[in-house]
């Protein structure tokens, strides 16, 4: 009941938004209609609300400059709660009311039940924020598109590094056996084996907070590695960082964004010197990310939520794709996100031939002189 | 071999870590036939106190071997005053209680102690100094046994070998094992027992806190839940040897410590505490008293 009112109140907010936008009646079927579908309702609504203000903001600019190919662009904005039974319904709702492409979903879960139902209309979508990495690269959604890196990007960009730029041929793998270390040191294991350019020579977890790790060390010296990725946490990193330094184990040591954290460098102190790891590309020199974050202060009097730069970004990509196209079919919508390069808050990305934007994701990092500095490829 | 080796040190220097802290649950144990669960915590106060220590003197440039021996020195004082209080208020106070209760209020006690240091202090994860300098004769070694292996090493063997003297050959070691025989025994015959308990209570708390700083120094970096972790491999270890006696805490903490490095050696680290825990299970079958320790028969 109470979501409910939300939902009327929010769609109210939304068609008033919309009205101040856009002056003037928009004329049914003559418009481009942009669906945004997420959690706009139950407990993860602070994932899915700054994509639907995102998408208005991104709106309001196109209709200003008097729409796409003539045409206004109208906005269908659609709740699934995160869930995937009502994702399908939304999507249904969306279709039914003839949308032409979808902002959304938001959560991995819920796009996966939708997208079905949207690749059956021809209808083209671009998430945000949903990261599971078989959403592309199954292959079974050329619909689909996303302006966030997928859980395992973060792999691959190690791993790329640490083969190409490093040229690392005997790679250690360890991992604290938790849910976001060794999920990322599995895709790190997969990758390395697939690019046949280096061998995995060792794999295993630790017990986080363990008194020492001079045994894991030992090994990693054993088998002779010259480089070592680990996926998890700073305490641990630290931790064996620093029984490398001190068993005089001189390799190259690679991390993710579960280390990219100043903690680190301050807990491992000189021990910290030269390790790399990979964080989230830093967009806060980009005038585009600026631009829109100013945009959101001046419309809602208030910082941008969660997936915003990457909804705003998705929003323009998909807008753009539509104009450069010239038409909402599929197949030309698809053409145009795969070819058209588009300026975003996320940087300047088009999407590689799986649906994932290719100039959006991780960077490297490394520790120099105690902080951590981007590594320039 | 020299894997095999490399493996051996750093199972024997895993070892000591836990004996340092293992002696005290077992002199505790030993005297009161109590499972001191909060001496994880006394451990990590030591650490703590060392800390705060080490990093003022260095403010104010004292030599690192004056900084090293104040700060051990007020560590042990200030952890023994801990284990003393704990001692006076959550255990003396159920001295004549089931057996569960004193073990509920050392649970407590370990509780309140991890969350006061975790308010008072800090949450944060903090890089403790490097008290323990590099050796330049052990540099050739330093791969196998570094400079703070040895410390720990030659510290923890001092240390078994200073306190069997103390409990063999000392007034306080004979009132020790009096009272440990026989308390109302001791009593009547003149041993204040309530002093004598202090008194484990000060060696093993001050012992903790040695091993709190060496320990610290080794890893270089502590927080407030530091003592939980420990604690529980150190109190496996005090079992596996036969709790109570102190050889024993040294031999099972000598043995989980190789156990768990020739495992991750071995086989895997991920089946490290596997490992340890199957080892602890085994000898609990064959010897329920533990390696050293004695059987015991019930006074009726």
């Amino acid at each position: 009941m109470q979501s409910g009112l939300k939902k009327k109140l929010f769609v109210a907010a939304v068609a008033l938004g919309f009205a101040m936008a856009v002056p003037g009646a928009v004329v049914a079927g003559d418009t481009i209609k942009l669906g945004v579908a997420g959690a706009q309702s139950g407990k993860l609504v602070s994932y899915g609300m700054p994509t639907v203000k995102a998408a208005e903001l991104v709106v309001a600019q196109y209709n200003a400059k008097g729409g796409i190919n003539g045409k206004k662009v109208e906005l269908l904005v659609q709740d699934d709660a995160c869930k995937p039974e009502l994702a399908t319904n939304a999507a249904t709702l969306l279709v039914t009311k003839g949308v032409d492409v979808v902002l959304g979903h938001i959560c991995s879960g819920a796009t996966k039940a939708a997208l079905p139902i949207y690749k059956e209309a021809g209808v083209v979508v671009i998430s945000p924020s949903a990261t599971t990495p078989d959403l592309t690269q199954s292959g079974d959604y050329p619909n689909f598109f996303r302006t966030i890196a997928a859980d395992d990007a973060q792999a691959r960009v190690e791993v790329d590094f640490a083969i190409d730029t490093i040229g690392a041929k005997k790679i250690a793998v360890i991992h604290d056996k938790g849910d976001y270390g060794k999920g990322l040191a599995e895709f790190a294991r997969v990758f390395i084996e697939e690019s046949g350019k280096a061998e995995v020579v060792l794999f295993e977890g630790v017990t986080p907070d363990a008194v020492d790790y001079t045994a894991i060390v030992q090994k990693i010296r054993r088998f002779d590695a010259d480089a070592v990725i680990f996926g998890g946490y700073h305490p641990e990193a630290s931790k064996i960082v620093s029984m490398m330094k001190k068993k005089r184990l001189n390799i190259v040591f690679i991390s993710d964004d579960g280390v990219k954290d100043d903690t680190f460098i301050k807990v491992a102190g000189a021990n910290a010197e030269g390790v790399y790891a990979s964080g989230p590309q830093d967009n806060s020199q980009n005038p585009l990310a600026a631009a829109s974050k100013e945009a959101h202060k001046a419309a809602y009097n208030s910082d941008p939520g969660a997936f915003y730069e990457n909804a705003y970004s998705a929003a323009l990509a998909i807008l753009n794709a539509v104009e450069k196209a010239g038409s909402t079919d599929m197949a030309a919508v698809v053409k145009a996100l795969h070819t058209e390069k588009v300026d975003t808050p996320v940087g300047t990305i088009y999407f590689d031939e799986k649906g994932d934007a290719v100039g959006v994701g991780f960077a490297m990092y490394q520790v120099q002189n105690g902080q951590y500095v981007e590594v320039k490829k | 071999m020299d894997y095999f080796i490399e493996l051996l040190f750093g199972g024997l220097t895993r070892g000591s870590i836990y004996a340092l802290i293992a002696l005290g649950y077992t002199m505790v144990y030993g005297i009161i036939g109590l499972i001191n669960f909060a001496h994880g915590e006394i451990y990590m106060i030591g650490a703590f106190t060392s800390f705060i220590v080490a990093t003022v003197l260095s403010i104010y440039g004292f030599p690192l071997l004056a900084i090293v021996v104040i700060a051990a020195l007020a560590a042990a004082v200030w952890s023994s005053a801990y284990g003393v209080t704990i001692e006076k208020i959550a255990y003396r106070p159920l001295r004549h209680a089931p057996r569960l209760s004193p073990l509920i209020s050392a649970i407590g006690m370990s509780i309140f102690l991890q969350n006061y240091v975790l308010l008072a202090q800090t949450s944060d994860f903090l890089s403790f100094p490097a008290l323990i300098p590099e050796f330049a004769f052990m540099e050739p070694v330093a791969h196998i046994v570094g400079s703070s292996d040895l410390v720990i090493l030659v510290t923890t063997a001092l240390v078994m070998l200073a306190l069997t003297v103390l409990i063999k050959f000392t007034r306080i070691g004979k009132a020790m094992r009096a009272t440990s025989q026989d308390r109302t025994m001791a009593m009547l015959v003149g041993i204040n027992v309530d002093r004598v308990i202090s008194a484990t209570f000060v060696i093993g708390s001050a012992l903790a806190a040695i091993g709190g700083m060496l320990i610290a120094s080794h890893i270089g970096q502590i927080n407030f839940y530091i003592g939980f972790i420990a604690g529980i491999k150190a109190f496996t270890a005090a079992v596996l040897g036969g709790i109570g006696s102190i050889p024993g805490a040294v031999l099972g903490s000598l043995v989980l410590g190789l156990t768990e490095s020739f495992a991750t050696g071995y086989v895997s680290s991920d089946y490290e505490d596997v490992f340890a825990f199957s080892l602890l299970v085994l000898i609990l079958i064959f010897k329920p008293s533990g390696l050293l320790g004695k059987a015991e028969t019930k006074k009726v």
